[in-house]
């Protein structure tokens, strides 16, 4: 059974959608007649090329100036809320990101409805339901919905490949409705971007993680040294060492962290805790160092060594150097 | 400063958890639990606050009887109060009937300041926060950085997919912390002999207003559940010293360099 109509909640960046949201359009396709884009940003409207490319015949753009300098929450849930009521669709998709869930949990309890989260798949047979994986992606669970109203599911990034259909660019549906007073209680008064070299985490071909056999926060450098000679590589971690404090929560993979599907994914020290495990089971190629030759991680490995990453790291990245000149 | 601290007991996350097989609940019998790991950084957080600006930390958990030991330990590390909301109605919640009940055991004690962890560790959903600040109708500031209070207004660094954002709102609020915010204290000896002292409420749901709604009637349901597929097994090489040349063999069949 096909859906009448889905939702893709869209964040904005420099007048461009954020990758998650061409992915959710694509997949909504599949599932329903209609596909529509709601969006808030004083340059939502300049999305509408992209979205439309991707399968959004309608684009509700909320542009006023204020909602640059707010807490997307609060505002974007009253004013979804407001618009779902009006044009009631089947499901609303939000990709699994921080201000996107700010947004769908807001709306989930002002709507009084369920809210699925860490989706992976959606289907349409006999309602809405979604699929996710669970205890370290050990399990795939089905949940579907059962109560009246949106379904709304947060989905995360890189479970569905974007691909335009060609389309023309989405007509766009002005939100007018003034945003309330009490949102301004809370405003973003800087935003300071991260200044990484190479790619992002979530972009890189290659990932290069490191955990607490590392020993100690220092010999991260290590893997810098190696993403910079490998070129296209970022560096990740694993919960141990973001909750010890040696490298920001930005840097973790895994189930609290961030999904990463990279060509190939090189573990350092890394055991191998399913709450890491989840979020690069996906790699297309996985590589494991370890001390311990039970670690879990070698479950995962297409090739594993076991030695100390310590020892390893540095003639590789020489090893590395020494091909390259 | 009244500071509410939401906290969770959790299976050990070193272990698999496992869903029985015709409830589709989690199973709890014979697994080892703990306070959720992510939960002693808010409550870090919390206590570090009303050091600096005086006031309390008031810790509040919806969870089965056991769920006591992660009240404790939140009082051991210096929380003042504790609140325990159990009925066996609740097994089973989804988010918003646990925010339901949180936010109800919240507005009761007063607040000005709600933290929370980002997400639990077992469940994971990451959307309690947002919606404990929906049903309180206040600000929700999430995947706070760093946390501080300058008279009534909150300032954060909130994580985002680029950086990070400087965030201020005026209280009350919620926030919801990250991991490596700060370095949970351990409980001291005196801390843990002087929590069994300190008040504790136990109550239901009925306690707080709430009509008992849980697990059966929050609008979704599991229909299966399957073992994820495997990945296949690799090979597997002991480091004679020339483990990295595997390494670069590997990389060069996979074409990345």
């Amino acid at each position: 059974m096909s859906l009448a109509k889905i939702w893709v909640f869209v964040e904005i960046a420099g007048g461009k959608p954020a990758p998650v949201a061409l992915e959710l359009l694509t997949r909504a396709r599949s599932l329903a007649s209609t596909v529509e884009a709601v969006a808030f940003a004083p340059d939502a409207a300049q999305a509408a090329v992209d979205l439309g490319a991707h399968g959004a015949t309608t684009l509700y753009a909320g542009t006023d100036p204020l909602w640059a300098d707010l807490l997307l929450g609060g505002p974007a849930a009253d004013a979804l809320a407001t618009l779902i009521e009006e044009h009631k669709p089947d499901l609303v998709l939000f990709g699994m990101t921080y201000n996107s869930r700010d947004v769908a949990g807001r709306l989930a309890a002002k709507l009084g409805v369920p809210v699925i989260a860490n989706g992976l798949d959606l289907s349409s047979e006999d309602g809405v339901a979604v699929q996710s994986s669970v205890f370290g992606a050990t399990l795939d669970v089905t949940t579907r919905f059962e109560s009246s109203g949106p379904a709304i599911a947060i989905i995360r990034p890189k479970s569905f490949p974007a691909e335009p259909t060609g389309g023309g660019p989405a007509t766009v549906s002005p939100v007018t409705a003034p945003i309330d007073e009490k949102h301004r209680a809370a405003r973003v008064t800087d935003r300071v971007a991260d200044v990484a070299a190479g790619p992002k985490l979530e972009e890189a071909s290659i990932v290069i993680s490191g955990g607490r056999g590392l020993g100690d926060p220092k010999n991260f450098e290590l893997l810098d040294q190696l993403a910079s000679v490998l070129g296209n590589a970022a560096v990740g971690a694993s919960r141990a060492v973001v909750d010890a404090g040696w490298v920001p929560y930005a840097m973790q993979v895994g189930q609290t962290g961030k999904t990463v599907k990279p060509a190939v994914y090189l573990a350092f020290g890394i055991s191998g805790a399913m709450q890491h495990t989840v979020g690069m089971k996906g790699a297309k190629a996985i590589v494991a160092v370890n001390r311990d030759e039970n670690a879990p991680i070698f479950k995962l490995a297409d090739l594993g060594v076991v030695g100390d990453a310590l020892k390893v790291l540095p003639a590789l990245v020489e090893e590395l150097q020494r091909r390259r000149s | 400063m009244k500071v509410v601290v939401c906290v969770k007991q959790i299976p050990d996350p070193n272990t698999t958890g496992q869903l029985d097989p015709t409830t589709h609940l989690l199973k709890r019998d014979g697994v080892e639990v703990v306070l959720d790991p992510g939960d002693e950084f808010g409550v870090e957080a919390g206590l570090q606050l009303v050091e600096a600006h005086g006031g309390e930390v008031t810790v509040v958990s919806m969870g089965p009887e056991r769920g006591l030991d992660a009240v404790r330990k939140a009082l051991a590390m210096g929380a003042g109060k504790g609140v325990l909301i159990s009925d066996d109605g609740l097994r089973g919640s989804d988010a918003l009937t646990t925010a339901r009940v949180l936010a109800a055991a919240i507005r009761r004690e007063g607040f000005d300041l709600v933290i929370t962890a980002t997400e639990s560790t077992d469940g994971y959903t990451g959307v309690v926060p947002q919606m404990i600040a929906e049903l309180l109708d206040v600000p929700a500031v999430t995947f706070a950085k760093t946390v501080e209070v300058d008279g009534t207004t909150l300032k954060v660094k909130r994580q985002t997919e680029a950086g990070f954002d400087l965030v201020e709102a005026s209280l009350p609020a919620v926030v919801s912390v990250t991991a490596g915010v700060n370095e949970p204290r351990y409980p001291s000896l005196k801390g843990i002999m002087g929590a069994k002292s300190k008040p504790l409420d136990r109550v239901t749901p009925g306690d707080l207003g709430l009509d008992g709604a849980g697990g059966r009637t929050a609008g979704q349901s599991i229909t299966s559940v399957e073992p994820a597929p495997q990945r296949a097994a690799g090979s597997i090489v002991k480091d004679d010293g020339e483990g990295y040349k595997k390494i670069v063999e590997f990389l060069a069949e996979k074409k990345v360099i």
